[in-house]
């Protein structure tokens, strides 16, 4: 390898995090060039290329402008997977590529899409939002109107309460990040805090709950619990910056905060408040987990801490000896990411990793860590904390308080098994 | 922006100030007619609130469920591509457990609000409030909840005691407290 020994040795004596090779989560950061160069290996043994001078690109003016930009040609297996049902093409999901994206965010594109039955195409002239139920005064808004109210933004993750579900299976499924856990997305959301409406309608004293409906075919209805309501919900009108996607609920959909995915209605048109909620399909024969007991938890909307490492995953391939960036996302429902740990040695030994700013609550948080790999087998794994005290647990753990059949609300460790050729597995630790 | 703002001010001892603020809007919704109210809300409680008018038995029903669910759901409610309806072959706690509507709803109104909202798949709404009624007590009939010539209305539907009525633990509440 091209590595020199020696620096190798102090490195790993200087610098060694815990076992199978993780260092200190500050290397990257305050030691500066020389150590980076060190640990790269100094300088490589192979020289650069010799590359034309002007490529092609180079030669000639470039495309002219374009009124909506699209990624790179050379991006074009960047993509949401889709799963959907044979029978009912608008009925399914399309996960967002985990492992090809860094940062949090996730471009409007790649955002996971879960529908009951196919995207509307609503027009936002005769789109109302109707409040009504126990309150004073039953109001009708337009999209219009809505767009002059004050407004918040705020970076929030969403998560269906079915993702990660393949985690629950006996074999451990062998597929990339993304379609595995990327029923998991982050946008900044714009709109208008929920509260502001209901504070206009009146709430009567009788109101514990919102049932809200949305105004696709499938006419999803769902029940929200009040405190919920006027604690952090908005009525989300844009999406990064732009007017959400028709997919992601054009033009009005509820931002329910760290809260199952199924809360958040696309294509919201009414909110209906109630002393009781409705028992609607999606919170009695979905979104319930059955327990092995034979009873099942309804209501359980926190989404837990997640976690899981990105980069290197499934499907990527370590192609060569020497130092790696690990990184990988940590979100939790509850609040704030407190720490994230990591594992290159299938959890014997744990390293704190660094968190990227922002850090924010009900956020996904990017997490890194420098790695050395020389060639060892090594099972990476990593754990989330958050503020409230709450941790990832371990498969093993999880299963022993829910049993296997709750589909729901999986959020285990995800432990990623590397051979001596730098073969990347899924494996249950 | 501070007509978006009431500004609430406490002055605690001599030296602290609070600020809660808290935003309000410009006052712009309109107020809903009555018939938009009836027209809009179709949200069907277990205590039979929003239940409308109409009644069918399971007899009446599989007629509809032949002509609008079966290609979908399957003969007598499972087989087919999606969801299985009826016919549980083991219990909640088998291994996998079997969750129908019969095993697993806890409440009957819960089928006539999802079925008239958004059933049958292609075309939703489509199907008359008697019809409900009927495919809703068809469903209930395959569950061998029902008889066939049991009439459901607005009165019988939210009467029907599920087998899985209490099989529920209210986690939001249970952490609440
Ligand atoms: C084109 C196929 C299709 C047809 C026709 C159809 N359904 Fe469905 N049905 C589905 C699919 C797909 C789902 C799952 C929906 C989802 O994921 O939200 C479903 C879900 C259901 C459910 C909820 C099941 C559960 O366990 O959550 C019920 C009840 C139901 N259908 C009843 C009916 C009735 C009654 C009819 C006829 C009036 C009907 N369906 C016609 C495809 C169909």
């Amino acid at each position: 390898m091209s590595e020199q020994p020696l620096k190798a040795l102090e490195l790993n004596a200087k610098f060694e995090a815990s076992g199978g090779g993780l260092l200190d989560r500050r290397l990257f950061l305050k030691q500066g060039l020389i150590f980076t160069a060190a640990t790269w290996g100094g300088v490589s043994s192979q020289t650069a290329r010799a590359e034309v001078e002007r490529e092609s690109w180079a030669k000639q003016p470039g495309k002219p402008f374009s009124n909506y930009g699209l990624p790179s040609d050379y991006e074009k297996k960047v993509i949401r997977w889709i799963m959907a049902n044979d029978d009912a093409p608008g009925n399914g999901v399309s996960w967002t590529p985990l492992h090809e994206l860094e940062g949090i965010v996730t471009p409007n594109g790649l955002h996971f899409e879960r529908h009951h039955n196919g995207v509307p195409a609503i027009d936002p002239e005769r789109h109302r939002l109707l409040v009504h139920g126990l309150v004073k005064r039953p109001l009708t808004f337009s999209v219009s109107d809505l767009l002059q109210y004050p407004m918040q933004s705020r970076l929030c993750f969403i998560e269906c309460g079915g993702n990660s579900n393949a985690g629950w299976r006996r074999e451990p499924i062998q597929t990339q990040v993304g379609y595995f856990h990327g029923m998991a997305s982050c946008s900044e959301w714009t709109g208008v805090p929920l509260s502001v409406v209901l504070q206009e309608v009146g709430i009567k004293g009788r109101a514990k709950w919102i049932i809200a409906e949305g105004g696709d075919a499938s006419m999803m209805n769902i029940s929200l619990p009040l405190d919920k309501a006027f604690d952090d919900c908005l009525l989300a009108l844009y999406q990064n910056g732009e007017r959400l996607r028709p997919e992601n609920g054009y033009p009005l959909r509820l931002l329910v905060p760290g809260w199952e995915g199924v809360l958040n209605v696309k294509w919201l048109r009414r909110l209906h408040l109630a002393a009781k909620p409705v028992m609607a399909r999606n919170e009695t024969a979905k979104y319930t987990e059955l327990l092995p007991s034979g009873k099942a938890r309804q209501f359980s909307f926190v989404m837990e801490p997640k976690s899981l490492i990105t980069h290197p995953s499934f499907g990527h391939r370590l192609d060569r000896h020497g130092l790696y960036s690990i990184s990988g996302l940590a979100w939790s429902g509850h609040g704030i990411i407190a720490k994230v740990e990591v594992s290159a040695d299938g959890g014997k030994s744990w390293a704190e990793a660094e968190l990227q700013e922002p850090v924010l609550p009900q956020c996904f948080t990017r997490f890194r860590l420098p790695w050395r790999w020389q060639g060892q087998d090594v099972v990476l794994k990593s754990r989330a904390f958050d503020e409230t005290g709450a941790v990832q647990p371990e498969r093993s753990e999880l299963i022993a308080k829910r049993g296997r059949h709750g589909y729901f609300h999986y959020n285990a460790i995800v432990s990623w098994a590397i051979t001596e050729a730098g073969e990347i597995s899924h494996v249950y630790l | 922006m501070s007509i978006f703002k009431s500004l609430l001010c406490f002055s605690l001892g001599s030296a602290n100030m609070v600020v809660a603020e808290e935003l309000i809007g410009p006052g712009l919704g309109l107020q809903t007619p009555p018939a938009m109210l009836t027209q809009w809300n179709r949200d069907v409680f277990p205590d039979g609130t929003g239940l409308p008018l109409g009644r069918g038995t399971a007899r009446e029903g599989e007629a509809v469920y032949r002509a609008n669910c079966i290609g979908c759901h399957g003969p007598e409610g499972r087989g087919g591509s999606a969801e299985e309806l009826a016919g549980a072959e083991h219990s909640l706690t088998g291994d996998p457990p079997d969750k129908t509507i019969g095993t697993y709803w806890p409440y009957a109104t819960t089928i006539f609000d999802f079925t008239r909202r958004s059933m049958p798949l292609p075309n939703p709404g489509s199907l008359t409030d008697d019809q409900v009624y009927a495919v809703t007590a068809y469903l209930l009939f395959l569950n061998l909840i029902i008889e066939h010539d049991d009439e459901m209305n607005a009165r019988s539907l939210p009467a029907v005691v599920m087998p899985n009525r209490k099989g529920f633990i209210d986690s939001y509440r249970q952490a609440d407290r």
